[in-house]
């Protein structure tokens, strides 16, 4: 016999060598050798939190009880996991790809991010777990007993609720301080895992014992068991159709739904690969821990005494047989099984309640306020530690209200129904496109009700919540709403009942209004990625969750609204923060002024939708963001595009409109041109064929034909003059003209250009003004030409300066390579609105004073000084009518020279 | 959800790669067959005491299907990768959740 | 009583032409080399006939010959317009004019064209 604290002793111990590895194996992870704490292997066994004290001990009552049926418990999940290829490698896919924290937010997240249905997800796992964890509260106290109460000194146990208490305590303590040490990005907990995996060891191991013990100890090999199975009343418990197909589907549901499952399955998961592995690994567990059950069954009934728990056996049968190393490894097997399912089941349970009710319900107490990163982290981890707290006392609640009388077997089957309700909804989410949100709250508060009235409460029995009444004649009267009788159909087992109106009114309900609702953006978006999750690149990874990453923002803020407004928001979002140049802090109030600028850009609701991806870490992935986000550059694109071929249509349209008024200003032009020369032409020929016609008289007196002849004559020089200027014009424009480049000094030219245009207005006086010592400048050009712009500019001046006593100034400077030669009278000038047109031919302006000219003398000017490489310039507000004469010191390159701006003419 | 423009005919090897896919995916049928078989042997109507012999077989067959599984799962870690994802998200499932 | 004609040319050769020509006809000439001058001048000097150059500097000739025809004092003047340009014919009719003619002209012409609006 084991002394009582000597097996309390032992508990301590291994308590420790649990806290020891989980401590080692968290540090490892931490500094980043996880290695082989992430092995195929170690995921296997960490799903063994499957098998429970309900497996370890409740089996081989189960087998003793309904005989080769508890094996439906284990075909479930060895079926899920031999078709992993279809349905977990997908779920865990999706897991991964959106960073799936629980059961409740993988729900919520594919439909639509809705956390009501997270809230009904959480609540309907809180309800099925409750029982479950106080079946493992009280495996254990019961299995305590069993030693206190095989003791020969009798010592009895001091109080089993005090057991229970103190076990619920400290497997709440474990949990806490390796189920929320952090809040790791995701959501893993490699120590968690590592102690899982050990203690997984340990029930195979200390279950096989038994069993070896059993068949090669107690009946001498496989055939003296096969005889003992068949002599004992287990040989003729018949196979039950309905319960063994309900039961193998509501395991396999289960398996896939329970969230202690979903934590270490999908969750914890590090590699889909490992998938593989437990595809064969895991059902060759689940084997090996069915396999010795019957045999155990079958001797602890025919060895034990009548009326002995069969619940019991894995631990009374060896120490009644005296094996009480054995019994003491049994013992750490089903100690094993209990704690490790309760950790994990509180965690999930934790996660998902924090999560989905407490962070939420807290958040929005506080709506309005302050909400710095930090601080939500540090209220979820207070939160989770308060849930595991929460959920670990609800199971002890529950196992001290129900008195821990019922058999274990079936208080794990009524959870299993009731985690299965979150089947149709996951399997419509992952695999139907047209689920929707509300057709899946639909199917789980259907399915939800229908199990807590015909299984859940009447399980409380005649003490229970639902009176003996209801359950004999159902409320009211009506019979055919009797819990274990609905719609009439009765002789069904109660369990099979429940499973079959649960599961199929639930599958109903989610399907029709799946089928008559519409489903929101972010929900099509979601359900989508899920849909399509192996379409996705398996190597784009969601950003972290939780935090927002400015520089994660700032990306798909530049995917949204264009890299450079983006950037300048960021910018300006940085200078109002202080922090300019580097990059704005995520602010929830930076935060809610991004989001409205995207609102701009996708609509309020994919904006907060993408912003809520890095504000609270809800469930759009990143990839799925992305996708709107090229989705919505590209609209942003094209517009874009369009509008630049609109702006380029438009552009082209006013050039060719403005072409066209060129043509036609030019075709204007030519006729003015034209009718210009004409009419040039034309007035000295009327003088002179008027006065010829004159002369032809012959009673014209002598002196009178001498003056006419002379008018005729000069008007003859003059049309000469007109013609040689519109040649020497044409020659000019066309750039055909042959320079004579020579240098000479200017104040030469200046004094030339003086000298020839005295003959102009002759009986004027003028005072010319000159800096001689400024002009002696020599200057390298065709000094012809130039000495003919100098009379042109000084014979206008003369022709045209209004002056009472005409003054010009001639000022010369040298600016750099270049020469500069004012010509500045003290006239009234020219009018402004002339001044642009002074330049262009046949353009008087004065007409008052006309000197025989034909207004191409500028024209010529600025076409000479065009091919010198030089400008000619009106300067207004000279008090005078003023050119400036600009141009090189000496000839520029040939090709300056040519190319001129030959865009004037 | 059909990827455009899947080759007609493929590689040998990506066709065997494909009809091992095609085994993964009907082995939980297999499963279910093999163990909802003994519902058939209506056993409760015989007087034979049959508990040990049906846990014979539905033992051996959970051995069978765990070893076909292992084959299964290791023969395609053999086999290339390519294609085969967007195969396994095509088509509709009527075998998920075991049954 | 010669009777006068009214001469707007600001070309001073082809104004000394015209004037030598209508004198030997027998016309008292006064002559004007601009718009302003010349409208004052007609309405001083009433003369018997106009004879109006269209490029003029500062008011046009057709603008003149527009004033002079809707002054009804005035509009009963015979106006012979000259012009370098053929194309201006059109407007010169338009405004009134009773003779158009194109520069340059025989000195006939003009002799004939002014005794025809003016009568013998």
């Amino acid at each position: 016999m084991v002394p009582f604290d000597i097996l309390v002793a032992v508990c301590l111990a291994y308590v420790c060598i649990l806290f020891l590895v989980a401590f080692v194996a968290e540090r490892r992870a931490e500094r980043g050798k996880a290695g082989w704490l992430r092995s195929p292997i170690v995921y296997t066994l960490s799903l063994s939190i499957y098998c429970t004290a309900w497996t370890f001990y409740g089996a081989v009552g189960y087998a003793a009880r309904s005989g080769l049926e508890f094996v439906t418990i284990y075909l479930g999940p060895t079926l899920v996991l031999i078709g992993w290829w279809a349905f977990l490698r997908k779920l865990v896919r999706i897991g991964q790809a959106h960073r799936v924290t629980s059961i409740a937010d993988l729900i919520s997240a594919r439909y639509g991010k809705s956390n009501l249905l997270g809230v009904v997800v959480t609540l309907i796992a809180v309800v099925g777990a409750t029982p479950y964890i106080a079946l493992q509260l009280q495996s254990v106290t019961l299995s305590f007993g069993v030693f206190a109460s095989g003791t020969p000194e009798g010592w009895a146990l001091p109080d089993q609720s005090a057991t229970a208490l103190w076990v619920a305590g400290g497997l709440t303590l474990f949990t806490i301080l390796f189920g929320t040490r952090n809040l790791d990005a995701n959501e893993r907990h490699h120590g968690v895992v590592m102690a899982i995996a050990l203690e997984a060891v340990v029930k195979l191991v200390a279950l096989l014992a038994v069993g070896i013990f059993t068949v090669w100890g107690l009946s001498g090999g496989w055939q003296g068991v096969a005889e003992r199975i068949a002599a004992s009343p287990i040989a003729e418990l018949p196979l039950v159709p309905g319960r063994w197909m309900g039961l193998t589907f509501v395991s396999a549901a289960a398996f896939v739904t329970l969230p202690r499952m979903f934590q270490v399955m999908v969750v914890e998961n590090s590699d889909e690969r490992h998938l593989a592995t437990a595809s064969w690994a895991f059902p060759l567990y689940l084997f090996l821990m069915s396999l010795f059950v019957l045999p155990i069954a079958a001797v602890g009934l025919a060895r034990m005494p009548a009326g002995a728990n069969p619940d019991l056996f894995v631990l009374t049968l060896p120490l009644a047989e005296g094996q009480g190393k054995l019994a003491m490894l049994a013992f750490l097997g089903g100690f094993s099984s209990a704690t490790s399912m309760v950790i994990v089941a509180a965690i999930a349970l934790a996660t998902m309640v924090s999560n989905h009710v407490v962070t939420p319900l807290w958040l929005s107490l506080r709506a309005g306020g302050a909400r710095a990163p930090g601080d939500v982290r540090g209220l979820v981890l207070m939160s989770r530690r308060v849930s595991i707290a929460g959920i670990l006392a609800l199971g002890y609640i529950y196992y001290s209200l129900s008195g821990g009388s019922a058999a274990l077997a079936s208080i794990g089957l009524i959870s299993f129904v009731g985690v299965a309700q979150i089947l149709p909804a996951m399997i419509g989410g992952i695999f139907w496109r047209g689920a929707t949100g509300k057709g899946a709250m639909a199917g789980l508060l259907t399915g939800f009700s229908v199990w807590l009235y015909s299984l859940y409460l009447p399980s409380f029995g005649d003490s229970g919540l639902i009176s003996p009444h209801i359950l004999a004649d159902g409320p009211w009267g009506i019979g055919w709403l009797r819990p274990h009788a609905l719609f009439g159909i009765e002789r069904l087992d109660p369990l099979l009942h429940a499973l079959f109106w649960s599961v199929a009114l639930n599958a109903f309900g989610f399907v029709a209004v799946s089928l008559a609702s519409f489903p929101g953006p972010v929900e099509r978006m979601q359900g989508l990625a899920y849909v399509n999750v192996f379409d996705d690149d398996p190597g784009a990874r969601a950003w972290s969750r939780g935090g927002a990453e400015t520089e994660d923002l700032l990306t798909m803020a530049q995917g949204i609204i264009g890299a450079t407004e983006a950037q300048a928001f960021f910018e300006a979002e940085a200078r109002r923060q202080g922090v300019a140049g580097y990059l704005p802090d995520a602010s929830p109030d930076f935060i809610n002024r991004l989001e409205r600028r995207l609102a701009g850009a996708v609509g309020s609701a994919t904006a907060h939708a993408m912003v809520a991806q890095f504000a609270e870490g809800a469930a759009v992935s990143a990839q799925d963001l992305m996708a709107v986000a090229s989705e919505a550059q590209q609209i942003l694109e094209y517009s874009t595009q369009l509008e630049a071929k609109s702006e380029e249509l438009a552009r082209t349209a006013r050039q060719l409109s403005e072409a066209n008024d060129k043509l036609r200003d030019l075709s204007v032009q030519k006729d003015a041109f034209l009718s210009q020369i004409s009419h040039e032409l034309r007035t000295p020929m009327t003088s002179i064929r008027a006065f010829s016609e004159i002369l032809m008289d012959p009673e014209l007196p002598a002196q009178m034909a001498a003056h006419y002849a002379g008018v005729i004559q000069e008007e003859a020089v003059r049309l000469t003059r007109l013609l040689d200027d519109l040649l020497d014009l044409s020659v000019l424009e066309n750039r055909k003209v042959q320079l004579s480049i020579r240098a000479e000094n200017l104040h030469d030219l200046i004094d030339r250009a003086l000298r020839s245009a005295s003959n102009t207005r002759a009986e004027r006086v003028f005072v010319i003004h000159r800096d001689q010592a400024t002009e002696h400048v020599p200057v390298i050009t065709d000094t012809d030409r130039l000495v003919q712009v100098f009379i042109n500019l000084i014979s206008n001046a003369r022709k045209y300066c209004d002056a009472e006593r005409p003054e010009l100034t001639i000022a010369v400077r040298r600016r750099g390579a270049r020469l500069t030669v004012d010509f500045i009278d003290n006239g009234s000038g020219i009018p402004k609105k002339s001044q642009s047109l002074i330049f262009e031919k046949f353009s008087r302006l004065t007409d008052t004073q006309r000197a025989g000219g034909a207004g191409l003398g500028l024209a010529i000017c600025r076409e000479i000084l065009v091919n010198l490489g030089g400008t000619i310039h009106y300067l207004p507000g000279q008090g005078g009518a003023a050119f400036r004469v600009s141009l090189p010191l000496r000839p520029q390159s040939a090709g300056a020279t040519a190319a001129g701006d030959r865009e004037t003419a | 959800m059909k990827a455009p423009g899947r080759p007609l005919f493929l590689a040998r090897r990506s066709y065997r790669r494909r009809r091992l896919v095609d085994a993964m995916r009907l082995l939980p049928l297999l499963g279910l067959f093999l163990f909802w078989l003994p519902l058939l042997w209506a056993p409760a109507t015989t007087t034979e005491p049959d508990t040990a012999a049906g846990g014979f077989y539905l033992f051996t067959a959970w051995a069978v299907l765990i070893v076909l599984a292992f084959l299964l799962t290791h023969r395609l870690g053999d086999q290339p990768q390519p294609g085969d994802d967007a195969e396994g998200a095509s088509g509709p499932r009527e075998d998920e959740g075991g049954g | 009583m010669a009777r006068k004609v009214l001469l707007i040319e600001d070309e001073p050769h082809i104004a000394e032409a015209i004037r030598f020509i209508l004198s030997r006809d027998g016309w008292t000439v006064a002559s004007h080399a601009t718009g302003h001058a010349a409208l004052d001048a007609v309405r001083r000097e009433r003369p018997d006939a106009l004879v109006l150059d269209v490029i003029l500097p500062g008011r046009g000739g057709i603008e003149l010959l527009g004033d002079l025809k809707d002054d009804p004092a005035l509009a009963a003047i015979p106006v012979l317009v000259l012009s370098a340009n053929s194309r201006e014919r059109g407007r010169a009719e338009a405004a009134g004019a009773d003779r158009f003619i194109a520069k340059p002209f025989a000195n006939d012409e003009i002799v004939a064209a002014l005794r025809e609006v003016a009568g013998p």
